[in-house]
């Protein structure tokens, strides 16, 4: 059993591992070790197409998540009191749709109906679209599992509508709240297809600048700007398993 | 001017009428009692009483004044919730202050009535303890220490021991009736165990199917049932159809198909050749060998088909001769009682005349 755990592993992280052996690797290609260096990183910080696009994944992850956690926060609130059958479905929906889909109608939406000028907007709504599912999803699951006469407790003690959400179910539902907002940042910030399809000409993100730059060759520089991607995206999972278990496990 | 009062309260869900036409008064300092069995609607009028359901039709009065458009908040009165409801993320002190907080009241007031409340519950010293921590009757304390802290007119109470095991239940009783007269709060009690209501109740409002079938003290809901539900419902009881032959002034003269005649007292309005049915407690039924109880007026022969002993008490079940079964319930260290029957034995079942009632349909 443990050999098979092992293996499965290995799989899942050893070509990971190799991204990040080789963004210490001090040569051009990425053929064979020769030595540890910090050059790549040098590199890396030097470079301004890359800073920019670090700069506006940054940005639209900030922007998205926190969009997405108000409007996933309120969604997730409203499939639990009022049990309607069609809004779960709704709000979750872009969730297991695939991206390519998404993007394609996005595209679509923004070219056709909306006349937008593609670009950081189009792509922080895009984000926002895809983030608002999963915050629902936690924050509706941290909600299932709680006593419903604790806000009535609170209406039958003298609190008004607004102090039972701010004193109560606010408190109660924080660390879902909190960890919908880290899975959102996670999300928007490695997010490559639906971006592709909704940024336009004139703006890059670190997932589309990787891109571009692996079309010719996989350079040091890229292992090294993956390896700050997956450290921040392994952080943020890490941070947001610790506010809500069910992160990580999926179903408390 | 009654505190509470309901006026043809209805509700109802879809086609179903949870509450037909429900009417009835408390008193300021009483504790009173809805008793029912599960669905029949006496935790509907709770929850409407508290403001989080609203009536189809009627009114709800408090202090004279309809509060049936009033927000739940808005209304001077608590609830405990049957499972406790305490916060989670505050601590016992902090559940307990809230409704102070919400009432503004000074926060060196707050800790000072905190602290006395806590007391009184005897949690005095898990103030800054949290809800998980604690056990099912020091969460039921706290659970009433919040409902009482502000003084409100009213506590309301879903089933507050449903969840204790019977020991700590018959503990808590104790602490309620305390509790309840200590602080002279009016409690509205909804629970549908009968001995808890009997127990603890100054009146008791017996409910089935939405409607009270009777209201009355607990003494007089045990001993005058007003009819066959209520009898059947509050402790065990011996039913049988019955004719009235005779009304003769305080007494009545009973036929029992295949039985015979029975004399009873007359405590409700009846009239010759009234169906019914006569009923009578196993306690006021004694049991003894074929030639015993002679000077009581109701006797009858059968045989001993079960019995069970449970220490202090035994309850023996007699096959009369219309195939009923008889129970009588008697004290195991009453002198000249303690006598015992095999099963199958020939024995008499007798009573007074002064015992048992006639119940209409």
């Amino acid at each position: 059993m443990w050999f098979a755990a092992l293996l499965v592993y290995l799989f899942l992280y050893l070509p990971l591992t190799v991204v990040v052996i080789y963004s210490f690797n001090d040569s051009r290609l990425n053929a064979e070790w020769v030595g540890f260096t910090w050059r790549w990183y040098e590199v890396l910080f030097q470079d301004e197409e890359m800073i920019q696009a670090a700069v506006n994944s940054i940005l639209i992850a900030v922007g998205a998540s926190f969009i997405a956690t108000l409007l996933g926060t309120m969604a997730g609130i409203a499939i639990h009191r009022y049990k309607l059958k069609a809004l779960p479905f709704l709000v979750i929906t872009p969730v297991a749709m695939p991206e390519i889909l998404l993007g394609v109608s996005l595209l679509l939406f923004f070219i056709q109906v909306l006349h937008l000028t593609l670009g950081l907007l189009s792509v922080l709504v895009a984000h926002i679209t895809f983030c608002v599912g999963f915050v629902a999803i936690v924050v509706r699951a941290r909600l299932a599992g709680m006593d419903e006469s604790i806000f009535e407790a609170a209406r039958d003690l003298g609190a008004t509508p607004w102090q039972t959400f701010r004193l109560v179910t606010l408190p109660l539902i924080l660390p879902a709240v909190i960890a919908g907002a880290l899975m959102s940042f996670t999300l928007s910030i490695d997010d490559f297809v639906i971006t592709f399809f909704t940024a336009g000409v004139g703006v890059s993100t670190l997932p589309l600048q990787i891109y571009s730059m692996i079309k010719i060759a996989v350079t040091p520089e890229v292992n090294a700007v993956s390896t700050l991607l997956m450290l921040v995206t392994l952080g943020m999972i890490l941070l947001a398993a610790r506010f809500d278990k069910t992160v990580l496990r999926g179903q408390e | 001017m009654a505190l509470l009062e309901l006026r043809n309260l209805t509700r109802r869900f879809g086609n179903l009428t949870a509450i037909d036409n429900v009417s009835l008064s408390v008193e300021a300092g009483e504790f009173f009692t809805l008793l029912g069995p599960s669905g029949c609607g006496k935790t509907t009028i709770l929850r409407m009483i508290a403001g989080f359901d609203l009536p189809d039709g009627g009114e709800i009065l408090l202090d004279g004044k309809d509060i049936a458009a009033t927000p739940p908040e808005k209304r001077p009165l608590h609830t405990v919730f049957q499972s406790y409801a305490l916060f989670p993320h505050l601590s016992v002190a902090d559940n307990v202050a809230f409704p102070l907080r919400m009432s503004k009241v000074s926060e060196q007031e707050t800790r000072q009535r905190v602290k006395e409340m806590l007391e009184t519950v005897h949690l005095a010293d898990k103030s800054d303890a949290f809800p998980h921590e604690l056990s099912g009757g020091q969460k039921q304390r706290v659970a009433l220490a919040r409902g009482l802290v502000n003084k409100p007119r009213l506590l309301l109470l879903d089933e507050p021991l449903g969840a204790l095991d019977h020991k700590l239940r018959e503990e808590m009783q104790i602490e309620l009736i305390n509790l309840q007269r200590n602080v002279g709060v009016t409690f509205v009690f909804v629970t549908h165990s009968q001995p808890e209501a009997l127990a603890l109740s100054h009146r008791i409002a017996v409910m089935n199917e939405g409607r009270v079938e009777q209201m009355d003290s607990p003494a007089n809901i045990y001993s005058r049932p007003s009819n066959r539900f209520v009898a059947d419902f509050i402790g065990d009881i011996n039913m049988m159809n019955a004719q009235i032959d005779v009304v003769d002034g305080m007494q009545l003269r009973l036929s029992v198909a295949g039985l015979g005649a029975i004399v009873a007292p007359a405590h409700i309005e009846t009239s010759t050749g009234q169906a019914g049915a006569f009923a009578i407690r196993p306690e006021q039924v004694v049991i003894g060998a074929p030639d015993e109880h002679a000077e009581l007026a109701n006797r009858f022969s059968g045989t001993l088909r079960d019995f069970l002993y449970v220490g202090d008490v035994t309850t023996y079940k007699v096959e009369v001769t219309n195939g009923t079964l008889i129970q009588a319930l008697l004290p195991n260290a009453a002198p000249g009682k303690a006598r015992f029957f095999e099963l199958g034995d020939k024995v008499t079942v007798a009573w007074s005349s002064e015992s048992g009632m006639f119940l209409h349909e």
